[in-house]
């Protein structure tokens, strides 16, 4: 075990300095408020960095850092932390999302304090549920993800916001009701009772979880995950969900919390139900299909922006759960590293959106265009995001996209090529609504005169984009490392559900 | 320093030069030429390093390292590999892209002085160069998809270059588009061929093809997967029924219609079925036959362009047509098979010096008299004579005059039909022939000759400009001859296809094997193992029927190529008709055109609106897709949120219903209690014995 608590660190680092500021800075302070969070997620990412030049690669499959100790002994519950390969990942997605997040808040005035407050809160939930390893430590931090969502879309979002505030919680709600049934229903069934994640691993290994126990409860658990990485038809809180919120809530909430959910489809329901997943995963591939050809063709219907980007969510995110639903690990590895190339992409369209829509007021894409002549490095960075959202090579989505479709083809089940060479009609879809959109918005005449006094991003403005931009190109060209870290945190997934020998 | 080092360095090159007017740049108009300029030319030279090299040496050299790795059941570890294969057809394509590129970044300097874009033009012919040279030396299929995209990537922004312009956005677009659409296709031959022969390194899929029938499903015939790659080709190469990008392609720079739209991206689709050439000539074996397929899509291509290039008037517009029908042509030569892949990769050769050579002949015109309209032109000759007489020598190469350079790649792909016996291919080749001098020497007596238009004053381009032109005649001139023999060696026999000789030998004792082991049909690991296995049970053990002895027609004899009179005179006959009917029709004004195209009537209409396989696609698009796509969307808001919103408008009426409950008053708290008690006894009762 490792001296420094470093994973303890990473996920208060943004959570006690939200508290603190809550507690003790005043709202008029708004300047030191944007410092001490830019700090705090700065910090976050600092220690992500040691993290990942700390970390044993040829280890990826085993638990690092762990720390652990016990809080109701009685009842299973424990602080337990560590990080495989996988959670490492998503903890650099949420620490970069995060940081540039803020970044991308910098220009905001309303109630600038709660703001960042529940900004950081959120985040920092986020980091605890990546490398949380007891189911209740692993679903109270979920929530405090999920929560504070409400308040950062009802109060600083666009259009009808209360109501899309109002659908995102109570969806996200219904889906946590299901969680703690199914979470309930692992604990009754494992003996000893336990809600440590390797603990009942181990049970189902062991066989204590009976076929129909696991048919019955995989649906819950699945589902209830699956609500938050926008499994169609439970998806529809994601359009309204995206459009309304604001900036840096939509980095986050599509960047991260989308992730969130997938990843509790793989650590929770998929680990720890193999046989449920076997008897399930038709079914998933058939939704997530579903999810990838219908968000591609619906996006193309859009006029805004967000609303492009969010059913190109709904598509990607159906990429995610296909390649979960093939449960192989080529199909898996690609599910992870599209978590994360999704995440990054996502992340840099929505500060995207945020510059833009600050300076035309308008995100229709009828009302926009040849904005490419006036802020020529928004437009830029737009095209590079698209050209990640389309698949194209050298950017971080190709090899994960690559990876569902061959994992999807490689299954020995005739059933998932068929749903391989389906979903892969996705990229034609795909880069008609991407190049769609550049060419309505960024190319062309300047549609409206006082378009022509708008002014390019600014160096703060520039900063989020260009890390985000710079990750994308590296995982994108050589991906031989991520994967490595993706792989080694899969096999103990692969060896559960039998598709690697133990 | 070894071979594949330099030929990693060859694609870095231009990457290095893209990266550092990226970085350090700034968008300078004279420092970025110039790195630019001087990245490509270092790559030229040592291509040329390289390709001498293989002269001596022409056995393939591959190199590579792991680009994504991953643990798998079947595959132990399935692993992706980026690297470089040099062989004589990765040598010829890296002389002809580093070449024809480094004339086209010089000819930019004088084409491009002015436009305020200079710096982002030289930064994307950059970007091009690597991602096509990076195509040209993959030693796999995922890599050459890679840079594929890549290629069609830097196509996209150089087509629209001109941001501002509507049409050129549009033409990006639907570029991309319908490439993707080809693209599809690709990927899942890719898929599939990766998964049932366990590789996609060139180098190594030739020796597993002879499985193919124990590994590949029943439902999947080889042929299918050839064709699968070939609508990458058919994308790319801009073969019927996904033409209708390139046309619309010259809305880009004029320079980059040479580079990219010409010379070398377009061919990337020929270039790639002539390098997995064994995959298609395999799939004779089967229920499909590929190769005819191919022929007769090139064939048809060729025809059905070369007639509609006889109706147009933008002299880019022209040249497209033109480019299609050539590619068509070179399509129908791989088709062909045997010395077809020969000559369908040498008119790849010769084509990209002389169809360079007409666009930035038309890009001289353009620059000069400010109009893409052959009306508005005439009798340039005088005022550009350089620009005017390269212009014809690339008109006569392509009309396939003696001794330029088409007449000996257009002879080799006549005689390459005629080996195959495909006869009415052949004729159509011979129409294609006459058509493609008609039509280049309408252009050029229109363009060159004749009466001057009275307004503006036209001269000759710099010379950054015509050093290129020269450059690029005199090997329209003179490539030709590679293609004959030297003391036996040539083109063809460097760069030819062999089948693997054990290739029915392996098909009939895969076929027993499938039969013995039904399991191991599609099953990758299990076929690998018993293909692996010395030898099959005797027939007789197994009590099973003996397999039936695979039939493949005899490989089209690779031969060398000698000049064939009965092909060549009757070829340069129709050329020659050709030009002289345009000299009659446009020089001498014996017919009107305008009379003919009028007697025509609806057949000239149609021919001049390209078939209107454009408008067919633009209705499919609004009125199918588009249609399709609402309602999805309407869909999506209205049912499926709708039952989203219904619940909740449920949960809100239940709730209202049910506060009803509280009232407030005890004594209906007490009957309720009363109530449940009743209840929970009864049920206490019914179900505990």
């Amino acid at each position: 075990m490792n001296a420094f608590p470093i994973l303890s660190a990473i996920w208060l680092a943004p959570f006690v300095t939200g508290l603190l500021i809550m507690a003790f800075v005043p709202d008029t302070r708004i300047q030191a408020i944007k410092w001490l969070s830019l700090g705090a997620s700065g910090l976050s990412l600092l220690l992500t960095v040691w993290l990942l030049a700390q970390f044993d690669y040829g280890r990826a499959g085993q638990l690092q850092f762990a720390e652990r100790f016990s809080l109701v002994p009685s009842l299973g519950v424990e602080y337990h932390l560590g990080a495989d390969g996988i959670s490492l990942l998503m903890v650099v997605l949420n620490s970069l999302i995060l940081f540039t997040g803020v970044l991308a808040s910098w220009g905001l005035k309303h109630r600038g304090k709660e703001f960042f407050v529940l900004l950081l809160l959120l985040g920092g939930g986020v980091f605890g549920v990546f490398t949380s390893f007891n189911l209740y430590v692993f679903f109270a931090l979920y929530e405090v993800a999920v929560l504070p969502m409400y308040l950062l879309i009802g109060i600083w979002g666009t259009g009808p916001k209360e109501y899309s505030a109002m659908k995102l919680t109570l969806m996200l709600m219904g889906g946590s009701a299901f969680l703690l049934l199914g979470i309930l229903a692992l604990y009754y069934g494992s003996t000893p009772h336990t809600l440590d994640i390797f603990e009942l691993n181990k049970a189902a290994m062991a066989g204590q979880f009976s076929p129909g126990f696991q048919k019955l409860w995989f649906p819950v658990l699945f589902l209830g995950f699956g609500v938050l990485a926008a499994l169609w038809p439970l998806h529809t809180w994601s359009p309204d969900g995206h459009a309304s919120a604001p900036t840096a809530v939509s980095m986050l909430h599509a960047g991260v919390l989308m992730k969130l959910g997938a990843y509790g489809c793989l650590r929770v329901a998929i680990f720890l139900l193999p046989a449920g997943a076997h008897f399930w995963a038709p079914l998933i591939a058939v939704l997530a299909l579903v999810n990838i050809v219908y968000g591609s063709i619906g996006a193309a219907a859009q006029t805004d922006l967000k609303y492009v980007t969010a059913y190109s969510s709904v598509s990607h995110m159906g990429l995610v759960l296909l390649g979960l639903a093939t449960l192989d690990t080529l199909g898996m590895n690609g599910a992870v590293l599209q978590m994360f190339a999704h995440g990054i992409m996502t992340g840099t369209f929505f500060a995207l959106i945020g510059m833009t829509y600050g300076r035309t007021h308008t995100r229709l894409m009828p009302k926009l265009g040849g904005l490419a002549q006036v802020m020529p490095f928004i437009a830029a960075a737009y095209v590079i995001a698209g050209m990640a959202g389309l698949g194209l090579p050298g950017l971080s989505s190709f090899p994960a996209e690559l990876l569902v479709f061959l994992g999807a083809y490689f299954t020995q089940d005739l059933f998932f090529k068929v749903v391989a060479v389906i979903a892969l009609t996705s990229i034609v879809f795909t880069a008609l609504y991407v190049l769609r959109v550049l060419q309505k918005t960024f190319y062309g005449p300047i549609t409206e005169p006082h378009y022509k006094e708008l002014g390019d991003a600014t160096l703060v403005e520039r900063i989020p984009v260009v890390i985000l931009i710079t990750v994308m190109v590296l995982v994108g060209v050589y991906p031989f490392p991520v994967l490595r870290l993706i792989d080694g945190g899969l096999i103990a997934v692969a060896q559960t559900l039998g598709s690697l020998p133990r | 320093m070894t071979f594949s080092t330099a030929t990693w360095i060859v694609p870095l090159l231009p990457l290095g030069g893209f990266l550092f007017n990226f970085l350090f740049g700034r968008g300078s108009r004279r420092l970025v030429p110039r790195v630019a300029l001087l990245a490509v030319g270092s790559a030229l030279a040592l291509s040329l390093v390289l390709a001498a090299q293989v002269l001596g040496d022409p056995a393939p050299k591959v190199d590579g390292i792991p680009w994504l790795s991953v643990t798998n059941q079947v595959f132990g570890h399935f692993t992706i590999s980026v690297g470089t294969l040099l062989d004589p057809l990765s040598a010829m394509m890296l002389v002809v892209v580093t070449l024809v590129s480094f004339l086209v970044h010089l000819y930019s300097l004088g084409y491009m002085s002015e436009d305020p874009g200079l710096a982002r033009f030289f930064m994307y012919l950059g970007l091009f160069t690597f991602s096509m040279l990076g195509l040209v030396v993959s030693p796999n299929l995922f890599q050459m998809y890679i840079f594929w995209e890549l290629v069609g990537l830097c196509s996209y922004l150089l087509i629209g270059f001109y941001t501002t312009k509507p049409e050129a956005n549009q033409a990006c677009k639907k570029a991309f588009v319908v490439n993707r659409v080809g693209d599809l296709g690709m990927f899942l031959g890719i898929l599939f061929l990766s998964y049932y022969l366990g590789t996609s390194d060139f180098s190594a899929i030739a020796a597993h093809l002879g499985s193919w029938p124990l590994f590949g499903p029943a439902w999947l015939p080889l042929g299918a997967v050839a064709l699968l790659l070939f609508c990458g080709a058919v994308g790319k190469s801009a073969q019927f029924p996904l033409h209708v990008w390139l046309p619309d392609a010259m809305e880009g720079p004029t320079p980059v219609s040479a580079l990219i739209h010409a010379a070398t991206m377009v061919a990337a689709g020929v270039f790639m079925v002539a390098r997995v050439y064994a995959v298609f000539d395999a799939s004779l074996m089967g229920s499909v036959n590929a190769p005819l397929v191919v022929a007769c899509v090139g064939g048809f291509t060729s025809l059905f362009a070369a007639t509609i290039a006889c109706t147009q008037f933008d002299i880019k517009r022209v040249l497209a047509y033109s480019t299609l029908s050539q590619l068509g042509y070179m399509v129908m030569a791989l088709g062909a098979g045997g010395l077809g892949v020969t000559a369908g990769a040498f008119h790849l050769f010769t084509h990209a010096f002389f169809k360079a050579l007409l666009f930035l002949g038309a890009g001289s015109v353009i620059h000069a008299v400010h109009s893409n309209d052959v009306r508005a032109m005439g009798g340039l000759r005088r005022k550009m004579p350089l620009t005017g007489i390269t212009f014809l020598v690339a008109s006569l190469a392509i009309s396939g005059i003696w001794p330029f350079a088409g007449f000996f790649s257009k002879d080799m792909i006549l005689a390459a039909l005629k080996d195959a016996h495909m006869t009415g291919l052949y004729v159509l080749a011979a129409a294609v022939a006459f058509l493609t001098a008609f039509y280049m020497f309408r252009l050029y007596f229109l363009t060159f000759e004749g009466k001057e238009p009275e307004h503006g004053h036209p001269h000759e381009s710099p010379w950054t400009m015509t050093l290129p032109l020269v450059v690029l005649a005199v090997l329209s001139l003179g490539a030709g001859f590679a293609g004959l023999d030297f003391g036996g060696r040539s083109f063809g026999s460097y760069i030819r296809f062999d089948r693997s000789p054990t290739l029915a030998s392996d098909w009939t004792r895969a076929q027993g094997l499938a039969l013995a082991h039904p399991k191991a049909v599609g099953d990758y690991r299990l076929a690998t193992a018993l293909w692996a296995a010395p030898a099959l049970p005797p027939t007789a053990a197994t009590g099973l029927p003996a397999p039936a002895p695979a039939t493949i027609p005899p490989a089209q004899e690779s031969r060398a190529f000698v000049l064939d009179y009965s092909v060549a005179v009757p070829a340069t006959l129709l050329g020659l008709a050709g030009i002289f009917l345009a000299f009659g029709v446009y020089r001498l004004k014996w017919i009107d055109p305008g009379r003919v195209a009028r007697a025509l009537g609806p057949v000239y209409t149609t021919v001049y609106n390209k078939y209107y396989v454009d408008e067919f696609y633009r209705w499919m698009m609004d009125h199918v897709y588009y249609v399709v796509s609402g309602a999805i969307a309407w869909f999506d808001r209205h049912v499926v949120d709708g039952v989203m919103n219904g619940l909740a408008l449920l949960m809100q009426v239940a709730g209202g219903a049910l506060r009803r409950l509280q009232t407030g008053r005890a004594q209906a708290y007490a009957l309720a209690m009363l109530g449940g008690i009743l209840i929970l006894l009864g049920a206490l009762k019914v179900f505990v014995p």
